[in-house]
């Protein structure tokens, strides 16, 4: 094997994982890792690092694994990354870090992603703990919500002395992480709780079942004595086709459909949720929640197509996901966009009304956009319909504090690249400003909101003084 | 986790349940409510909050033994935990936020059936504090059924209690009962009705005949309840509302009500196989 080339990873046969909820990828060795450690040819100036939201030092913890310290690897990551076993599973890498790594010009680059999560998973099965918890500087910040934002913002937050409090409003931390994230590609309970616990090691006090904008307010939150509030609260509300029929039974979101599944553990036969078993399921959208919902249905024992306007080259989804869709069998119906969803007597879906589309000239971000051929509707029979078309930050939180603006979209209007919202005191990030993006993203975002309260909150004091 | 410290049998199958959840019965306003889970296996179900004491820091809600996770519920006995309980969900009813003057010319029709007749309490209760003149029509399968009949006569002399069966009270649907109020000369500028969607759906029927303007309070089903999944949509003048967060309540002359019946009908088949399966833990439902 050459230099150029990278180490393979290990998959599950796709045969069997289709009948289980285990993860797919199986991950790195410690030999494997070892080996493709060594390839990297460790640049003065890497570009890797200058392009990862949080700026982690890959050349070094990825010199650590070819060293063989695997702890000190791990410590590393940790320095950098609230969530590395999670960001090395579901972070678009090949556009991102491995983009830009300098192997890829000749051959592959470096499976940074793979590297990272090998790493922080070692840290995890060896039972390593980073409670690098800092002294109290005695000023308490609040943070609205759990997921990759929040996490972030109260770990950079822990690391400066902040006592630090998240406001959850679902009954678990962790945001799509657990309830949107299927278990195959990242387990909750061995990766996320892990990752959770992590942070109450450093100090993190979570309050789960508590709605900001119903149970407390903003200013609630100030009253309680806190100086400072970071809004991560996400882009959770579903978007619905405007099509006749999205009412019918059996047509879900894809929120609905992989909340039950991933949050309720409607899955397991224990739980009480119910899902619906589809026997042929249609999931409409052609992005990454589009393939965890298609290969959560498959899963469940149903027969899965994804329909989507464009061709394959277009899909939004990570190539990884679309590849291991494929080899489970999912199928796509492409260059196909649903009109109608049609119902029998009983309000049930039975089928989709589609017609058939074809790529034509360019828009102005130089992209081929779907027009319609002429007389080509067809009804595609169905019994389970979902979709995932993506989702808008919720308005909740704004609509009932008065002072913070929000855009025609519901995002939160940041004045600056500090997350510094209309409203003294309170910063915002991840998806609640930028609508929906990425994990990785959004824990950039957490962490600069860290920065901007830590030095909104020393001006304060000299202020004070 | 969250102590009951109050239990009560209401009527057969029917529970009052006192909930120490200070943050939830110092910030919920009449129409809102919760989000349960009972234990670690547990769905997510949403009930109506039906009182709330704020020193306290109690939150009563009323429930009827329909299905494994209500039967769960209703198992647990004072000094017991629930795993979680989130609110208080949903918009507050609108004459909240209306003129009291206003308010207080107004004549208020409240209609509440079966186990719904309860979360029509804080409202009653609301309304009555600010001395708004209410009148109340509760519904119930029969004399046996009936609860709360003390707490709404303590809010007014005007309450008629229907049975079905004419056990107790006025024979008849509280239709019949809204039509016979009116046909004796009584003038309503307003009407709530909470209870079986089937019940509001003939409610909103027959104060439209009427011409009362009337607010219902949907009970679709629900996992979230914060609006981040949609399970709960309904179609109200023709445009898609989440229920949990745009209502519960709504203008029942605009509201889907065939739609909203089917789609609470959705998981009915499943429901049965949960109940089954909770039969043979526990020997049998009821």
């Amino acid at each position: 094997m050459s230099k150029f080339t990278r180490i393979p990873i290990r998959y599950q046969d796709p045969d069997k994982r289709i009948h289980n909820f285990d993860e797919v990828c199986l991950g790195y060795t410690p030999e494997e890792a070892v080996a493709e450690a060594k390839r990297c040819i460790q640049c003065k100036n890497p570009n890797c690092v200058s392009i990862c939201p949080v700026k982690i030092d890959i050349p070094g913890f990825i010199k650590e694994i070819a060293n063989e310290d695997f702890e000190k690897a791990a410590r590393i990551l940790n320095e950098y990354s609230s969530l590395p076993a999670v960001c090395g599973r579901v972070c678009p890498q090949e556009d991102q870090c491995e983009k830009t790594c300098i192997l890829g010009r000749k051959g592959d680059s470096i499976a940074i992603g793979k590297l990272e999560r090998f790493a922080a998973d070692y840290a995890i099965e060896n039972g390593i703990r980073f409670s690098n918890k800092a002294r109290s500087n005695g000023h308490k910040v609040a943070v609205i919500g759990s997921g990759p934002a929040g996490i972030s913002c109260a770990g950079e937050l822990l690391k400066k002395g902040y006592e630090v409090k998240i406001f959850e409003a679902l009954h678990k931390p962790g945001g799509v992480l657990v309830y949107g994230i299927p278990e195959f590609r990242l387990p909750s309970e061995k990766i996320v709780s892990a990752e959770i616990e992590n942070l109450k090691d450093m100090g993190a006090e979570i309050e789960t079942n508590v709605v900001v904008g119903r149970t407390i307010t903003l200013k609630d939150i100030f009253e309680e004595g806190y100086e400072a509030i970071f809004i991560g609260s996400g882009a959770g509300l579903p978007l619905f086709l405007d099509i006749p029929g999205v009412n019918l039974n059996g047509v879900f979101s894809a929120n609905e459909y992989l909340t039950r599944n991933n949050l309720m553990n409607a899955f397991k036969e224990e739980a009480d949720t119910p899902i619906k078993l589809g026997k042929r399921v249609a999931v409409i959208g052609g992005g990454n929640v589009a393939m965890d919902a298609a290969r959560t249905a498959k899963r469940l024992g149903s027969d899965v197509y994804v329909i989507y306007r464009r061709t394959k080259d277009e899909l939004p989804a990570r190539d990884e996901e679309i590849e291991n869709a494929i080899e489970e069998g999912i199928n796509f119906k492409f260059l196909t966009n649903p009109i109608e969803i049609l119902g029998d007597k009983e309000g049930r879906v039975k089928a989709v009304l589609c017609e058939k589309m074809e790529l034509r000239g360019e828009d102005s971000s130089g992209r081929k956009f779907p027009v319609k051929v002429e007389d080509s509707q067809f009804a595609f029979e169905v019994d389970v319909v979902i979709m995932a078309l993506g989702t808008t930050p919720n308005p909740l939180i704004a609509s009932t504090a008065e002072e913070l603006e929000i855009d025609d979209k519901n995002r939160i209007i940041t004045l600056n690249d500090r997350g510094e919202t209309s409203k003294e005191g309170v910063f915002a990030g991840g998806d609640t400003v930028t609508g929906s993006a990425t994990v990785i993203l959004a824990m950039g975002a957490g962490k600069d909101g860290a920065k901007a309260i830590d030095k909104y909150i020393k001006k304060q004091q000299k202020e004070l003084a | 986790m969250y102590e009951i410290i109050g239990k009560q049998l209401l009527a057969p199958k029917i529970y009052s349940l006192d909930i120490l959840a200070p943050r939830v019965a110092k910030s919920a306003l009449p129409g809102q409510f919760v989000i349960v889970i009972v234990d670690d296996n547990g769905e997510r179900i949403p009930l109506t909050i039906c009182d709330s004491d704020k020193q306290k820091g109690t939150v009563n809600i009323v429930i009827q033994t329909s299905g494994a996770s209500t039967k769960k519920l209703t198992d647990k006995e004072i000094g017991d935990t629930i795993n979680d309980f989130v609110g208080p969900l949903g918009k507050p009813s609108e004459f909240i936020y209306e003129e009291l003057e206003n308010l207080k010319t107004q004549k208020i029709l409240l209609v509440g059936g079966g186990v719904g007749v309860a979360p029509l309490l804080p409202q009653a209760k609301w309304l009555k504090e600010r001395g708004v003149d209410v009148h109340i029509v509760t519904g119930s399968r029969n004399k046996e059924f009936i609860i709360l009949e003390d707490r709404f006569r303590e809010i007014t002399q005007n309450l008629f209690i229907a049975t079905d069966d004419g056990s107790y009270g006025f024979h008849g649907m509280v239709t019949h009962a809204i039509e016979e109020l009116v046909n004796r000369g009584n003038h309503y500028d307003r009407c709530i009705a909470i209870g079986p969607m089937i019940m509001m759906k003939f409610t909103a029927m027959t104060t439209k005949k009427l011409n009362i303007p009337t607010v219902v309070s949907l009970n679709p089903i629900m996992i979230d309840g914060t609006g981040m999944c949609g399970a709960c949509r309904v179609t109200v003048d023709k445009e898609t509302k989440f229920a949990c967060v745009d209502g519960p309540e709504f203008d029942g002359h605009l509201v889907d009500f065939d739609e909203a019946l089917m789609r609470q009908s959705q998981y009915k088949e499943e429901e049965k196989e949960i109940n089954h399966k909770h039969c043979r833990l526990t020997g049998g439902m009821f």
